[in-house]
């Protein structure tokens, strides 16, 4: 069966697990209307030209989380930010596991979608959150339609998070093929801030295909910092769909790490609805072999005096292939908009493949925008500098692609944080440089 | 210290260096004076062991040491530093860091542990120092926005740091106003001892007067057609090239 029909079929059998008579369950219901009517996207979308599912479809996906898979917590340490202290919401096999999360109802929720979509007392924030901000299209459509479990995280009025919170999603590989669907969603009340790690990580190489949808809600001056890091196994494929809405004066930055996986595809939508707004969309993306990462990011000015800083830096060796599209709109009423794009790119293979494409749609006749994009190839005159002073050639080539995503690297707020990418970099590179940059 | 051969050297082709031969030994200055497309900066280049440049004939001894198969970085782990003329512009790596890197992968090559984070920053200040170069200007990215001036003195104290055996300074001196070069020079004369040696490479005699060469050679047409003392340098920085020109022809 294919998946799609799989996946509509299913659904009968999903209602059974679940509380029909909500709100929410109306939702769902027409959410698998509108996904069995749009179905999965095909490369004849304009915005899937260049990242196809075709391969990653074809799976014969279980599609409900697996129950009773454990996890020792030494052996996934690593792929926690484990030396500071967060709290953590963790997933095993699309489960939650008790085990290995640690929650809080103390001034903050960190807690479960599960436990917010079911208990009463969240239900004034499930009903003027939940999906409002989320798009209709096929993917998203899906998520919404099995939505269940993921991460519910509510910081309320004038709190400070009082230490960053991790989400992660393991599978453990017990099931031959493994489709995920994990629906976070972030609300952050004013004057609030908060930071997020999130993570999936695929323990085998059996395939996995994780369609996740997160929506964030930032009110009046509130400060949102998300980081993601992907660094998945060669036959883990992620689409993430990521929804945030902004209140005036605040301040949303999303990084993304796209370091590995087979199809990673991002797409990060920013909608601003006030003035004064801050939105950062960073991005590094290193990788080889037959990986592919596209980001598709939207950016929607609807009112005056707002900005959007994005910087994406891709390197890409052997066969990898990248895509960047970047969408910003400004409205006719959002003068004095000041909107930046950069998107540069480093090709170390003849047969890696970049398609970078800015699309600006500008109807304000006051505004600041900006947008480059870059494509080349590791400097050999710096290489020959470099080596001439005694460094070898891989590390001459590390250092400098270091240097080429610094810049990102450095606007990383968590300490411990950058420290790990840097690692991460390092690994990745395969090299050894004594120090952080 | 270094014997130079019957070098031929050509890039995309073309010949540059056409049979050039040369011996420096430990404890010696050495001034390669030309006029402009006579191979000097393709003779440093060639030292160095860069790989646009095919040697198609000769020898390079460094210490008895054929280095011709050495790579780029293996030669200067041997000591043998390149000053150059367009120090390159990276941008995102310190002078500090880049430094550290060098300096370690330079010990690690010869099977030492990296320097001690306090050994290195004594190092820094001491030769920082000597060149003059104020501390904040370390922190700076690697010759980015660096004024002429600048470029050039980091690039000593970055031999200063290196401590190479055979220094090889490419115009040094272009670029450089007459306080930059007597700080550059004064650096230069410091580090000098009898067991390492330097080759000085300028089109004009003005370096000369601060770091006086032992020996003054002549490059034209990719060979050197005069060698002699301190006192050539001066000959030619009166009369020109176009008398060594015709003299080889003649």
């Amino acid at each position: 069966m294919e998946l799609k029909d799989k996946l509509v079929s299913s659904f009968l059998a999903f209602e059974n697990t679940i509380d029909v008579d909500s709100s929410v369950h109306d939702i769902r219901s027409e959410a698998i209307k509108r996904f069995e009517m749009q179905g999965f996207p095909s490369k004849k979308e304009e915005a899937w030209k260049y990242t196809s599912l075709k391969n990653v479809l074809k799976h014969d996906y279980s599609i409900f989380p697996k129950e009773g898979n454990a996890i020792e917590f030494k052996d996934v340490k690593k792929y926690f930010i484990h030396d500071i202290d967060t709290y953590k919401i963790v997933f095993i096999d699309g489960m939650y596991s008790s085990h290995l999360s640690e929650t809080t109802h103390d001034k903050i929720d960190v807690c479960l979608m599960s436990s917010a979509l079911t208990n009463d007392k969240y239900k004034a924030v499930i009903d003027n959150y939940f999906n409002k901000v989320a798009k209709e299209d096929g993917l998203t459509s899906l998520n919404t339609a099995f939505s269940k479990e993921g991460a519910y995280i509510h910081i309320s009025k004038n709190q400070l998070a009082d230490k960053p919170i991790q989400i992660l999603h393991f599978s453990t590989g017990s099931e031959a093929a493994q489709m995920l669907q994990p629906r976070n969603l972030i609300v952050v009340d004013e004057n609030s801030h908060v930071q997020i790690i999130e993570r999936h990580q695929s323990l085998t190489n059996n395939p996995v295909l994780t369609n996740s949808v997160t929506e964030i809600f930032a009110d009046k001056r509130a400060i949102v910092d998300y980081y993601k890091i992907q660094n998945d196994n060669e036959n883990a494929s992620l689409i993430d769909n990521t929804y945030i809405e902004q209140q005036g004066q605040s301040i949303v930055s999303v990084h993304t790490f796209a370091f590995g996986g087979n199809i990673t595809r991002n797409n990060l939508n920013f909608y601003q609805k006030g003035e004064g707004i801050d939105s950062i969309l960073n991005g590094i993306t290193i990788i080889e072999e037959k990986q592919h990462v596209d980001h598709y990011t939207l950016v929607h000015h609807t009112e005056p005096n707002c900005e959007s800083h994005q910087d994406y830096k891709g390197i890409f060796d052997e066969k990898a292939t990248g895509v960047f599209n970047g969408k910003i709109i400004v409205n006719k009423e959002a003068q004095k908009t000041n909107a930046f794009q950069s998107n540069n790119n480093i090709l170390l293979s003849d047969k890696a493949t970049i398609n970078s494409k800015p699309q600006l749609e500008i109807f304000a006749d006051d505004v600041k925008c900006s947008h480059g994009c870059t494509i080349g190839q590791l400097d050999d005159s710096a290489l020959f500098y470099m080596r001439a002073r005694g460094i070898g050639e891989k590390e001459a080539k590390a250092l400098l692609m270091y240097a080429f995503a610094n810049n990102v690297l450095e606007s990383v707020k968590i300490p411990q944080l950058k420290s790990r990418i840097n690692k991460l970099i390092a690994t990745k590179l395969n090299v050894d440089i004594g120090f952080d940059l | 210290m270094l014997e130079i051969k019957d070098i031929h050297a050509s890039v995309e082709g073309k010949e540059i260096l056409k049979g050039l031969n040369l011996k420096v030994n430990a404890g010696e200055v050495h001034a390669i004076m030309g006029p402009n497309g006579a191979g000097k900066s393709t003779l440093a280049s060639v030292i160095a062991g860069k790989e646009d440049y095919e040697v198609t004939q000769g020898n390079i001894l460094l210490e008895g040491e054929d280095i011709e198969e050495l790579a780029i970085e293996e030669r200067a782990h041997k000591g043998i530093f390149l000053s150059f003329q367009y120090p390159v512009e990276i941008p995102g790596v310190s002078v500090t860091n880049f430094m550290k890197t060098a300096i370690n992968e330079t010990r690690k090559a010869k099977g030492l542990e990296e320097m001690p984070a306090k050994d290195m920053l004594k190092m820094i200040r001491e030769k920082s120092e000597l060149l003059e170069i104020d501390r904040k200007f370390l922190s700076r990215s690697l010759n980015e926005g660096f004024s002429g001036g600048e470029k050039k003195r980091n690039e000593i104290f970055q031999m200063a740091m290196l401590e190479p055996k055979l220094a090889i300074l490419d115009e040094t001196d272009s670029g450089l106003d007459i306080d930059a070069l007597r700080i550059v020079a004064n650096g230069v004369n410091k580090l000098k001892t009898k067991e390492n040696a330097v080759i000085v490479i300028t089109h004009y005699q003005r370096l000369l007067d601060y770091i006086v060469p032992d020996f003054v050679h002549v490059l034209h047409n990719g060979k050197i057609v005069k060698s002699g003392t301190k006192e050539l340098a001066l000959e030619l920085e009166e009369k020109g090239y176009d008398w060594i020109k015709e003299e080889v022809k003649g």
